[in-house]
């Protein structure tokens, strides 16, 4: 269980997270707002509670690192980095514009902070497994961390990964499956359903774990028995809500992008901010 | 340089040029995908078993593990079969190889009908013209072992991804310990005015200069360019060639589409416009045989090429 001053402290960097999120998809005028609010809470915890970084040497060698392996979710890392001083927080309203250091897709050629470039699914979760072997290889203590999505889950490499990753007991790659039950063209129930995916990678192997994605303790404590657990990879698959945050996109079936102007972002913002803002 | 006659098969002068170059660079790393014993590239894991990975039958995810690796200070070498190193992970190394910056070395083993009994699923002749679409990737094709050897240490120092495109079994050598093999430097290993012939890999090499011979005999003088490298292509000697010939043809054990011909033509009608022909493979899948039978079949003989050249002076 978290101190209860952490626990303050993450939920209300995450309410301010969503909050740029928001802005920073409306900025553009439209942008995968439905992944990216589901992990965020994933993201606040990791690199505010975490892991090892330096975010004044974005570069330094021995640091744990996070490949966005969903990487059309880049503003929710990208408004958690800009808090995290990797850039200034202006560049959040430069999204997807013409020479931005900021596409909708993470790439690791353009921002501070970004570990592994992603935008072709499944590709991000062989990249980690492959930093957290060279980081054996190097002789780093450090972890590497990877988010997939449930519907990315559909590529056939995340499992050619997982059964490497499996077969080697490669035990600093701690992955983590968004499973918010919908992608592009509506919910994976009724696309390719994405049943049992704990006992999937258990039987590949992993230490594996199903939480709420959520709760902040949840997500502390899986990762703790993680770190506990020798000779095995680690999955963590949170249950979330697709758009959690963003109103007018939870509960519907077409919230993978949708189009955010000035007026939308603000009314959801100051809904938001009713909803959750008195508890943090 | 070492000398490669120590090694009895292409695969051991390529695979023993990695293990001397990994002794002074420990970030140099061996990745295969089930076919170590076909690479000899167990020699690597022998001498540094920390630094190997069979990586199974998943090329996808092989090339993806190295991606990651080479972003955190590793430089990988990859292997499988030429079909599987180029067409099965292809986005892989488009994007999280080529996109990303990283620099990862790719051995695609058995091109084209080298292939032989593996055949037409094993038998890629589009490699060439796919590595080219990467904008960052240099591509070397050596004509024998000795350049083999000496073009691996030059591939790792430019710090560029790379696609090794080479025959795993047997040996041959035109060249020593003493020639100067430059990546990007093609070789001129014969010289006549009349037509120029720019081969890549052993076996068009070889059927250069065997046509040059039969050429020589009915009064035709060849000049016979070993174009090692693929990527990047050496203008100069192709200009100069091209110049003192007014006719080119360029051999591949390759697809014309995107090829190393279709290259050179572009360069050249750009440059110094001539007339050309090219052997390589058309509109047309591989099949099983051996390689005599498939020169056959595919047209790569020496006969053929004196009658390319015959009908390319005749014009």
């Amino acid at each position: 269980m978290l101190e209860s001053s952490v626990l303050a402290v993450l939920r209300k960097e995450a309410l301010d997270a969503r909050i740029k999120t928001i802005g920073c998809i409306s900025s553009f005028g439209s942008g995968h707002i439905g992944g990216s609010m589901s992990i965020i809470e994933t993201l606040v915890y990791l690199y505010y509670y975490e892991m090892k970084i330096r975010p004044e040497d974005p570069q330094w060698e021995e640091r744990d690192r996070l490949v966005l392996s969903k990487g059309h979710c880049g503003p929710a890392l990208y408004a958690i980095l800009a808090k995290k001083g990797y850039f200034p927080e202006e560049l959040l309203t430069t999204l997807n514009q013409g020479g931005t250091s900021l596409p909708s897709h993470v790439d690791m050629l353009k921002t501070p902070g970004i570990d592994f470039t992603a935008g072709s699914l499944g590709q991000g979760i062989s990249a980690a497994l492959g930093i957290a072997v060279a980081q054996k290889v190097r002789g780093f203590d450090s972890y590497t961390y990877a988010i997939v999505g449930d519907g990315e889950s559909q590529e056939g490499q995340v499992w050619e990964a997982a059964e490497c990753a499996g077969a080697w007991g490669v035990d600093n790659f701690i992955a983590f499956t968004d499973l918010n039950r919908q992608q592009l063209d509506g919910y994976t129930e009724d696309i390719i359903p994405m049943h049992h995916l704990k006992e999937r990678y258990e039987t590949f192997g992993f230490d594996a774990y199903e939480i709420d994605g959520h709760d902040f303790n949840a997500i502390a404590d899986a990762v703790a028995s993680a770190k506990r657990t020798k000779g095995k990879p680690h999955m963590i698959i949170l249950n979330t809500v697709k758009s959690f945050g963003y109103i007018p996109g939870e509960g519907i079936k077409n919230n993978h992008s949708m189009s955010i102007d000035a007026a939308g972002r603000d009314k959801a913002v100051a809904d938001l901010i009713a909803r959750e803002g008195e508890s943090v | 340089m070492k000398d490669a006659h120590v090694y009895s098969h292409y695969r051991q002068a390529l695979i023993g040029s990695i293990v001397d170059l990994a002794a002074d660079h420990k970030d140099i790393v061996f990745l295969d995908a089930d076919v170590s014993s076909c690479i000899t590239s167990d020699t690597f894991q022998k001498a540094y078993p920390e630094r190997f990975f069979n990586c199974g039958i998943a090329e996808a995810n092989m090339a993806g593990m190295a991606a990651g690796m080479a972003s955190a200070g590793l430089t990988p070498f990859i292997h499988s079969f030429a079909c599987f190193s180029s067409r099965r992970d292809y986005d892989q190394l488009f994007i999280s190889v080529g996109y990303t910056g990283q620099v990862v070395h790719v051995i695609g083993s058995d091109p084209g009908i080298v292939a032989q009994y593996n055949g037409g699923t094993h038998m890629p002749f589009e490699d060439i013209a796919l590595f080219r679409q990467i904008p960052s990737f240099n591509i070397i094709e050596p004509s024998d072992a000795q350049s083999l050897y000496a073009l691996i240490p030059q591939l790792y120092e430019a710090h560029k991804p790379s696609y090794i495109r080479t025959p795993r079994k047997g040996i041959s050598f035109r060249y020593t310990p003493e020639d100067r093999i430059e990546l990007g430097k093609a070789i001129t290993l014969r010289e006549g005015g009349d037509v120029a012939i720019i081969a890549t890999g052993v076996l068009m090499v070889d059927t250069a200069l065997a046509a040059a011979e039969q050429l020589a005999a009915k009064g035709i003088d060849a000049t016979v360019v070993d174009l090692h490298t693929i990527r990047p292509l050496d203008t100069q000697t192709v200009e100069a060639v091209a110049k003192r010939t007014g006719h080119v043809i360029v051999c591949e054990n390759g697809r014309y589409a995107g090829g190393t011909g279709e290259m050179i033509a572009r360069h050249l009608a750009m440059t110094n416009p001539v007339r050309m022909d090219f052997m390589c493979v058309g509109d047309r899948y591989g099949e099983v045989g051996n390689l005599d039978y498939l020169k056959k079949s595919f047209g790569f003989t020496p006969e053929e090429l004196v009658d390319k050249a015959l009908r390319l002076l005749k014009k």
